[in-house]
C-alpha cells in the first residue's frame, strides 16, 4: 500500500517537471478580487461559457471587463474575438493601442469580423475546436433570434468538449434563459474625485447566475500594470444602488428587479 | 451598324446579306435602299470583347497562352501541348467544331508563327502549315492579310505590291526607312522567321493537376471527390519538391462554356489534401450564388501558386509548433469563409496618430516586423481608449476658455456634464502625408456625472489654425 502510494507520487512529480500542463486544465482562473473570487469557488472556470451583458452606455466598461477575463484565462495563448460589424460601427472599434493600455498584449489577438449574428455564431462553432486557442469573445449587439436556448446549450457543449472558455458579451439586450456558466451585468462606475491619478478601469460588476455558487455584487478596478481585477476602494458608483445581497442562485430577473427599484428610490 | 465619320455605316454583316451586294462600310442609307427589310442592330464593341473575353477563357483549357486578338480573333499558342489533344489537326478541327456548335461562325489554322497563323485563318481555313513551309504558303495572300494600319496598306497597293510575297522580296533596308522596323517585324513573323511569343492570359500555375470528364458531371458529391483526388495527385507533386502552396485555385469549365474559379489562400505554404479539401469545402458552403453546374462540368482543374519551401507537416511533438499550427489552419478556414479581410490581427505601426496607431491586417498576411509595441507606463491610468470609434463623431461642447476642456457636451443626442477633465494632449497631424495641412489636435480624457470616460479633441488649435474649432469624440474609455 506504502509502496503505491510513494510510486504514484513519484510519478507525479515526474510528470510536473515533465512541464505536462493538460493535468491542470480545469483550475479555476482566479480574477484577483478576492470576494469575487470567493464566490466563484477559486475562480472563473475554464471550458464554459460565460456571459456579460453590458448596461446602457457602460459598453467599453463591459468591452474591458471581457477582455480582462478573456486575458486571465488565454494567459499567453491567443484570444479570438469574433465581432458583428454593427457593434464596431455603434459602440466602436477594438483598439490595439487600448488593449496595450491594459497591459494584454495586442498581437495576442486576433479578430474576426462578421455581417450577420448568424455568421458570428458560426464561427463560433468552428473556433471552438481549436484547442490552442486561449479563449475566444463573441461580441453581439442587440437581441438577434439566433441566440436562443438551443444556441446558448450548444455552443456550452462545444465549450466543454475541447475545453476553450467562451465568453459572450451583449450589448443593448436583456438577459434571457441560458445555460452559460456565469453572467455577469456590468455598469459605469465613477472615478474618485479626490484622486490624482483618475482614470483607470473602474466598473460595477454583478455577477446574477452562477450555476456552481451564489451570486454577488462588487465594484472592480482593473489593475493595468499587473494584469488582475482588484476590488475597488470604496467608491460609490453614481447613482447610489443598494447592493443586491449574496442570495442563492435566484432567478437572473429577481436580481435586476431590484436593481430597477433600487434605481428608481436613488 | 456604328457611327463612322457621320454616317450610320455597316460593320458587320452575315452571310445572306453578303450574298445581296452589301458591303462593309456601306451608309446604313444606301443599304437600306438596296434592302428595305434588312435587320439592323447597333454595333456593341463592349459586348463584343467580353465575349472575345469569354471564348478566351475557354480555351484555357488547352493552353493557357491566349492572346486576344480584337475584334474577332483568338491567337494560341499550343507548342508542345498537342500531343495531349491527339495531334495538331484533332486539336484544331476539335477546337472548330466546338465553336460552331455553340453557334459561331469561326475560321482557323495552325502554323508555326502567330501571324502566320492568323494570315491563313483568313485564306485558308482548316490548314496546318508544315513546319518551315509558312513563307511558301503566306507568299500569294494578299497584303491585307498581315493586318497592318490601313495607311500602310494602301501604300503598298499604290507601290504596286499586292502580295505577302511581292513585300517580302524587297529589301529589308527599303522597307524599315519607308514604314519602321515594327512592320518589318510583323513581316518576318508572317513568314515564319521569327515569333513575338504570346503572354499567358492568366499568370501561370506553379502546379497544375485536371480530370477530363467525357460524360459532364453536375452533382455536388462527384464535384468534391474530384477535388479530393486532384488535392492528392497535387499534394504528391508539392511533396516531390518539398513545396507547399500558398495559393489554390480550382477551375470548372462548363460544358458550354462558361469557366468559374474558385480561389482559396493560405498564411502558410500547405500541400496537405486534407486542408485543401476542407478550405475549399468552406469556400464552397460560403459562396453566394452556388457554383452553377448548368449541363455539367467537363473539365475541372486545380492548380497550386505561390508556391514556397514547405516542411513536412507530421504532428510534432513540440506542443508549441502545434498549437502555431492548429490557429493557421482555424484562420485559413476563417479566411476562406468569410474573406481575408475579415479576419484580422494587429500589427504594429511606428506612427502617433491614434487611428492608424495599431493596424488591423488581414491575418493570413501578418509578419514579423521590426516595429514593437509601445511600452505602456506604469501606474497610470490608460491613456488611450479601448473602443476607437471609426470615424470621429462631431458633439457639440461648451468650454469655458476655448484652450481647456469643455463642461458640457453634447453626443448623439444626449447631454453630458463634465466632471474630471485632463489633458490637453497634443497629437500633431502627420504634416508630410497630406497636401493640405490638417488641423493639430489637442485630446482631452472626460468624465461625466454616470461615471463614463470619453475621449474628446478639438481639431485645430484656436485662433492660430481655425477660427471656431470643432469637437469630435474619438474614443470611450472603460
Amino acid at each position: 500500500m506504502g509502496g503505491t502510494a510513494e510510486k504514484l507520487a513519484s510519478l507525479r512529480a515526474t510528470l510536473a517537471t515533465a512541464g505536462l500542463e493538460t493535468l491542470v486544465t480545469h483550475a479555476r482562473v482566479p480574477l484577483g478580487c478576492k470576494p469575487a473570487d470567493a464566490v466563484l469557488k477559486g475562480g472563473l472556470e475554464r471550458g464554459a461559457l460565460h456571459e456579460v451583458y453590458a448596461a446602457t452606455n457602460a459598453e467599453s466598461a463591459a468591452t474591458a471587463f471581457t477582455a480582462g477575463l478573456a486575458s486571465r484565462v488565454a494567459g499567453k495563448k491567443k484570444i479570438l474575438w469574433i465581432r458583428q460589424d454593427f457593434s464596431a460601427v455603434e459602440f466602436g472599434e477594438l483598439s490595439a493601442t487600448g488593449f496595450l493600455e491594459l497591459s494584454i498584449d495586442p498581437s495576442q489577438i486576433l479578430l474576426v469580423c462578421t455581417a450577420h449574428a448568424d455568421d458570428a455564431i458560426k464561427a463560433a462553432s468552428d473556433v471552438l475546436t481549436c484547442a490552442a486557442l486561449g479563449a475566444i469573445v463573441i461580441e453581439i449587439p442587440g437581441e438577434p433570434k439566433i441566440l436562443d436556448l438551443v444556441t446558448s446549450r450548444r455552443l456550452t457543449l462545444a465549450c466543454a468538449q475541447k475545453n476553450v472558455t467562451a465568453f459572450l458579451l451583449r450589448f443593448a439586450a436583456k438577459p434571457e434563459a441560458s445555460t452559460a456558466e456565469t453572467r455577469w451585468l456590468i455598469r459605469a462606475a465613477a472615478s474618485s474625485k479626490e484622486e490624482e491619478n483618475w482614470g483607470q478601469p473602474v466598473f460595477e460588476t454583478e455577477l446574477v447566475r452562477n450555476r456552481h455558487g451564489r451570486t454577488g455584487h462588487w465594484v472592480m478596478e482593473w489593475n493595468c500594470d499587473e494584469g488582475l481585477f482588484r476590488e475597488s476602494d470604496g467608491r460609490q458608483p453614481a447613482h447610489h444602488r443598494a447592493v443586491v445581497s449574496a442570495s442563492g442562485d435566484g432567478p437572473a430577473t429577481t436580481a435586476l428587479e431590484s436593481a430597477g427599484r433600487a434605481h428608481a428610490v436613488g | 451598324m456604328a457611327k463612322e465619320k457621320n454616317a450610320l455605316r455597316l460593320s458587320a454583316l452575315d452571310r445572306k446579306a453578303t450574298a445581296q451586294g452589301l458591303t462593309i462600310g456601306q451608309p446604313l442609307a444606301n443599304a437600306r435602299a438596296m434592302l428595305p427589310e434588312l435587320k439592323v442592330m447597333a454595333a456593341n464593341d463592349g459586348a463584343d470583347r467580353k465575349l472575345l473575353e469569354r471564348i478566351a477563357d475557354w480555351c484555357d483549357r488547352f493552353t493557357p497562352f491566349v492572346a486576344l486578338d480584337p475584334p474577332r480573333a483568338l491567337l494560341l499558342d499550343v507548342t508542345g501541348a498537342t500531343h495531349l489533344f491527339g495531334g495538331e489537326k484533332t486539336l484544331l478541327d476539335h477546337i472548330l467544331a466546338a465553336l460552331r456548335m455553340q453557334g459561331f461562325a469561326v475560321r482557323g489554322a495552325l502554323a508555326g508563327t502567330a501571324m502566320a497563323a492568323r494570315a491563313c485563318a483568313r485564306h485558308r481555313d482548316g490548314l496546318i502549315v508544315p513546319p518551315g513551309d509558312e513563307m511558301k504558303i503566306t507568299a500569294p495572300f494578299p497584303i491585307e492579310a498581315l493586318f497592318l494600319d490601313p495607311v500602310t496598306t494602301h501604300a503598298f497597293r499604290r507601290a504596286g505590291l499586292k502580295t505577302i510575297g511581292q513585300v517580302a522580296h524587297r529589301d529589308r533596308r527599303e522597307l524599315t526607312a519607308r514604314f519602321g522596323s515594327a512592320m518589318v517585324f510583323t513581316l518576318e513573323t508572317a513568314l515564319g522567321k521569327t515569333e513575338r511569343p504570346i503572354s499567358p492570359r492568366i499568370p501561370l500555375p506553379d502546379y497544375s493537376a485536371e480530370r477530363n470528364f467525357p460524360d459532364p458531371v453536375a452533382t455536388e458529391e462527384v464535384i468534391r471527390a474530384t477535388l479530393v483526388s486532384l488535392a492528392d495527385t497535387l499534394g504528391e507533386a508539392l511533396e516531390e519538391r518539398g513545396e507547399g502552396a500558398r495559393r489554390l485555385e480550382a477551375a470548372f469549365f462548363r460544358a458550354d462554356g462558361a469557366v468559374m474559379r474558385i480561389v482559396v489562400e493560405t498564411g502558410s505554404p500547405t500541400r496537405e489534401p486534407a486542408v485543401i479539401e476542407r478550405l475549399f469545402r468552406e469556400k464552397l458552403d460560403a459562396l453566394a450564388d452556388p457554383l452553377d453546374p448548368g449541363f455539367g462540368f467537363d473539365l475541372i482543374r486545380l492548380s497550386a501558386s505561390r508556391t514556397q519551401r514547405c516542411e513536412s507537416a507530421l504532428a510534432d511533438f513540440n506542443a508549441d509548433l502545434n498549437a502555431e499550427r492548429e490557429i493557421r489552419f482555424l484562420v485559413d478556414r476563417l479566411s476562406a469563409r468569410f474573406g481575408a479581410h475579415r479576419v484580422l490581427a494587429f500589427q504594429p505601426n511606428g506612427t502617433h496618430i491614434p487611428e492608424a496607431a495599431g493596424l488591423a491586417v488581414p491575418a493570413q498576411e501578418v509578419r514579423n516586423t521590426k516595429v514593437t509595441w509601445e511600452i505602456r507606463r506604469k501606474e497610470e491610468a490608460p491613456r488611450r481608449p479601448l473602443r476607437l470609434l471609426a470615424k470621429p463623431e462631431e458633439i457639440n461642447a461648451i468650454a469655458a476658455v476655448p484652450a481647456a476642456a469643455p463642461r458640457r457636451f453634447r453626443w448623439r443626442r444626449a447631454w453630458h456634464d463634465v466632471v474630471l477633465a485632463e489633458g490637453p494632449e497634443r497629437i500633431a497631424m502627420e504634416w508630410w502625408r497630406h497636401v493640405t495641412p490638417q488641423p493639430t489636435r489637442d485630446y482631452f480624457r472626460v468624465e461625466d456625472t454616470n461615471g463614463n470616460r470619453f475621449w474628446l479633441y478639438r481639431d485645430g488649435l484656436y485662433a492660430r489654425e481655425v477660427e471656431t474649432p470643432r469637437w469630435y469624440l474619438h474614443g470611450v474609455f472603460a
